[in-house]
């Protein structure tokens, strides 16, 4: 029995995040934040030289065939440095067109960039969703993410099933709290899909074992950063980090993440093998991370006093980031009622 | 990342299911209840015989003599559980003193000690908290004065569970007051029957006696019950504190308990609806089984870092820490969960589960701060874990 990373694993990770100091900084990020098209290009294809595209197709169709463990991992790397990616989008994309193989050998060529129009998967709004009438589908996909300079786009309709259509151009920017990643309204008037994969109940399960990933990342980010600031900030003759207020603050942080990092390295092995706990463990996975990062977020903030909420530490920016990812795909109420639901709790 | 054992484990699980069916017939009843009773005992030893007690105990000393294997020990707590089979006797004597002897006792106090203590035969309690060192523990003041080859113990200590029943105390006292307070401290063993020795049952709010005062005047024992030497009592008690902190916030058994509570939400009704059917408590359910979950793979970590030899770092350190807090909210649940009647207690028609919730939902505050305190595990985490800077010392007045 083995419960831990591979040397293959770690080796990952190390490299990921080495490419990530560079071309996320948080000076490259606050340029991201505004719009700088250079700097943005930079990140992008620094990630694209990484080989991210390609990570989870399978070998046969010219990927790279890792497991969603080591998916885990990069979107991990991703969120301990607020970067924006297509990653996300990608993996899950390759995820659910496992019976595709002419569009998988399109991501792992990087000819193919899926953006992401899923939110009607979990929550339909009035005034928004989309349906399929006669082979095409109209309507309106809020929060797509990644639409930008996609060459397609997964959506999911009405009766939350997924369908690739080829890029919209009718897209308009919503402004959200976190400007670091882009997330659009999309409207469909007639588009015919090009594939309807049937993902079952692992599509949600991945999405937000992704996320919770994410946010694992992020919110040790916020960890570290508290530790050091209080190992430096001085206050009565001392530095904080030697007062209990301010280190069992820090100590409750990792207490909370710990058992966190060891769930999504759990739910994700799961998957990956087709224990049919996975799907459970994911949503459980999310649920908690979704909790934890909210509390970490915050305590980190209060460890850095009022220096944390201002811009110019940047704590905000990680802030942002597990705030957003707590909505994403479904809250945490959503994705434990599911957790509920897979293991037939419900009456 | 593998999670599956080699067949050779799965062949070893397989015969302890199978030890475990044979003489399943020969456990403990709920009637056998108390210390020394003889089918308990006799159930023990059967246990050590087939290797599921005192596994890595040396035969010499009554135990089975088999290899230290964390995987065989983990897979024999798995099959007790799995099979509701009465498992190994527990206690302070088995997890803490022998553990000490076997690493720093004579000769003769293995010999005299450990065969009887594994057997269920010979009841030990710990003397280490007193009314004025708890989570200072190293500011004890118990005193031991030499007189000739015997020490005279005058002090009290508190919390000390099975006071009442042992026959045996192992105990912190102070030998020498004019030393460090981590250096004057012997780690002794004296007979719980030893003229001088006064216990006071110490009613919790439980409602029951779970703990004990226990009072020494002028209380003779022979300085033979010292283990290693004097005055380096400290490193002796450190040594199996470390077994102690293991044995709080195991997650196995807290998901033992949420599964009971699963099958409380599901069996008890009010207004005609299952509990679980209540998105409220569905809920707090479900949040609560993603730390249960999270917790359990947090224990494969740990696991993993003792297979290779290597220390669990922060996965091991916040184990009692969140393990006890989850237990406790566990309780609370429950209780939420059945509403007016979460208050029953003791006896009556309608009291559920024999009151075991609400007991759980006191004795389970009691573990949050035994064995460390919540806020002693914090500064463990933070100095151990984080780096962080320990609290700087005052200045003598």
């Amino acid at each position: 029995m083995e419960f831990a990373l591979s040397e293959d694993q770690r080796l990952l990770q190390d490299s990921l995040k080495g490419v990530l100091a560079g071309a996320a900084s948080l000076d490259q990020i606050r340029k991201i934040a505004v719009g700088d098209a250079d700097a943005s290009n930079a990140l992008e294809t620094a990630l694209a030289d990484f080989g991210l595209a390609s990570l989870l197709v399978p070998e046969d169709a010219g990927g790279l065939g890792l497991g969603l463990l080591d998916a885990c991992l990069v979107q991990e790397a991703l969120g301990y440095h607020i970067a924006p990616s297509a990653f996300l989008a990608n993996a899950l994309t390759a995820t659910a067109l496992g019976s595709y193989p002419d569009l998988l050998n399109l991501i792992a060529a990087g000819d193919a960039k899926f953006g992401l129009a899923v939110t009607e998967m979990t929550s339909r709004r009035d005034g928004a969703g989309l349906s399929l009438a006669k082979g095409k589908l109209s309507g309106k996909s809020l929060l797509a993410m990644n639409v930008e300079g996609a060459t397609h786009l997964l959506v999911a309709d009405n009766d939350a099933h997924l369908h690739v259509v080829e890029a919209i151009k009718d897209v308009v920017q919503m402004r959200t709290i976190d400007k670091t990643r882009a997330f659009h309204e999309v409207k469909y008037a007639g588009s015919k899909p090009v594939a309807s994969p049937e993902t079952g109940d692992r599509f949600l399960a991945v999405a937000r074992l992704l996320i919770a990933a994410d946010t694992l990342g992020a919110a040790q980010a916020m960890i570290d950063k508290a530790v050091a600031y209080a190992a430096e900030r001085q206050q009565f003759g001392r530095v904080i980090g030697s007062f209990q207020a301010v280190k069992h603050m820090c100590a409750e942080m990792a207490a909370k993440l710990e058992p966190g990092r060891a769930l999504v390295w759990h739910a994700a092995h799961a998957l990956d093998i087709g224990d049919s706990e996975g799907p459970v463990m994911a949503n459980l996975a999310k649920s908690y991370m979704a909790e934890a990062g909210t509390f970490i977020a915050r305590t980190s903030t209060e460890v850095h006093g009022g220096m944390g909420f201002t811009d110019l530490v940047g704590l905000h920016y990680w802030y942002k980031r597990i705030g957003v990812n707590r909505q994403l795909f479904g809250s945490p109420e959503q994705a434990r009622e599911t957790a509920a639901e897979l293991q037939d709790l419900l009456a | 990342m593998k999670l599956d054992l080699d067949p050779e484990y799965e062949a070893f699980r397989a015969e302890v299911s199978e030890t475990l069916a044979k003489n399943r017939h020969l456990a403990p009843k709920s009637e056998d209840k108390g210390y020394k009773n003889a089918r308990r005992i006799a159930w023990q030893k059967l246990l050590i015989e087939h290797g599921l007690a005192a596994r890595t105990i040396p035969k010499a000393y009554g135990g089975y003599g088999g290899e230290p294997d964390i995987l065989k020990a983990r897979i024999i707590a798995e099959e007790f559980a799995r099979t509701r089979t009465p498992g190994p006797m527990a206690g302070q004597g088995i997890s803490m003193l022998v553990p000490t002897l076997l690493e720093l006792g004579t000769e003769a106090q293995k010999q005299a000690y450990i065969r009887p203590t594994i057997e269920g035969e010979m009841i030990w309690c710990q003397g280490y908290s007193e009314p004025g060192a708890g989570s200072d523990l190293a500011a004890l003041r118990t005193s031991a004065v030499e007189d000739g080859d015997h020490y005279v113990i005058n002090g009290s200590k508190i919390w000390t569970s099975t006071a009442k029943q042992a026959d045996m105390i192992f105990c912190l006292v102070r030998t020498d007051p004019t030393a460090k307070k981590h250096e004057g401290i012997t780690y002794i063993t004296f007979p719980m029957s030893t003229p001088g020795i006064e216990v006071r049952p110490l009613v919790d709010m439980t409602g029951s006696a779970n703990f004990n005062e226990v009072f020494f005047t002028n209380v003779r024992v022979p300085k033979s019950g010292v283990i290693a030497k004097p005055n380096i009592g400290w490193q002796v008690a450190n040594a199996t504190l470390t077994h102690e902190r293991g044995m709080l916030g195991d997650p196995n058994a807290t998901k033992a308990r949420f599964l009971e509570l699963v099958t409380l939400m599901k069996d008890e009704s009010v207004n005609g609806q299952r509990l679980i059917d209540n998105p409220h408590l569905r809920d707090r359910l479900m949040k609560l089984q993603s730390e249960v979950y999270a917790m359990q793979a947090n224990g494969l970590r740990i696991t993993t870092s003792r297979l290779k030899g290597e220390p669990a770092g922060l996965a091991g350190l916040i184990v009692k820490l969140n393990g006890c807090d989850l237990n406790h909210e566990i309780a609370r649940l429950a209780i939420d969960a059945l509403g007016e009647l979460g208050i029953l207690y003791e006896d009556g028609e309608h009291l559920r589960a024999d009151g075991s919730w609400q007991w759980r939902y006191m004795y389970d505050l009691g573990l949050i701060i035994g064995g460390g305190t919540a806020q002693i595990q914090k500064n463990i985490i933070a100095e151990r874990g984080l780096d962080m800077p320990r609290e700087p010392k005052l200045a003598k007045a």
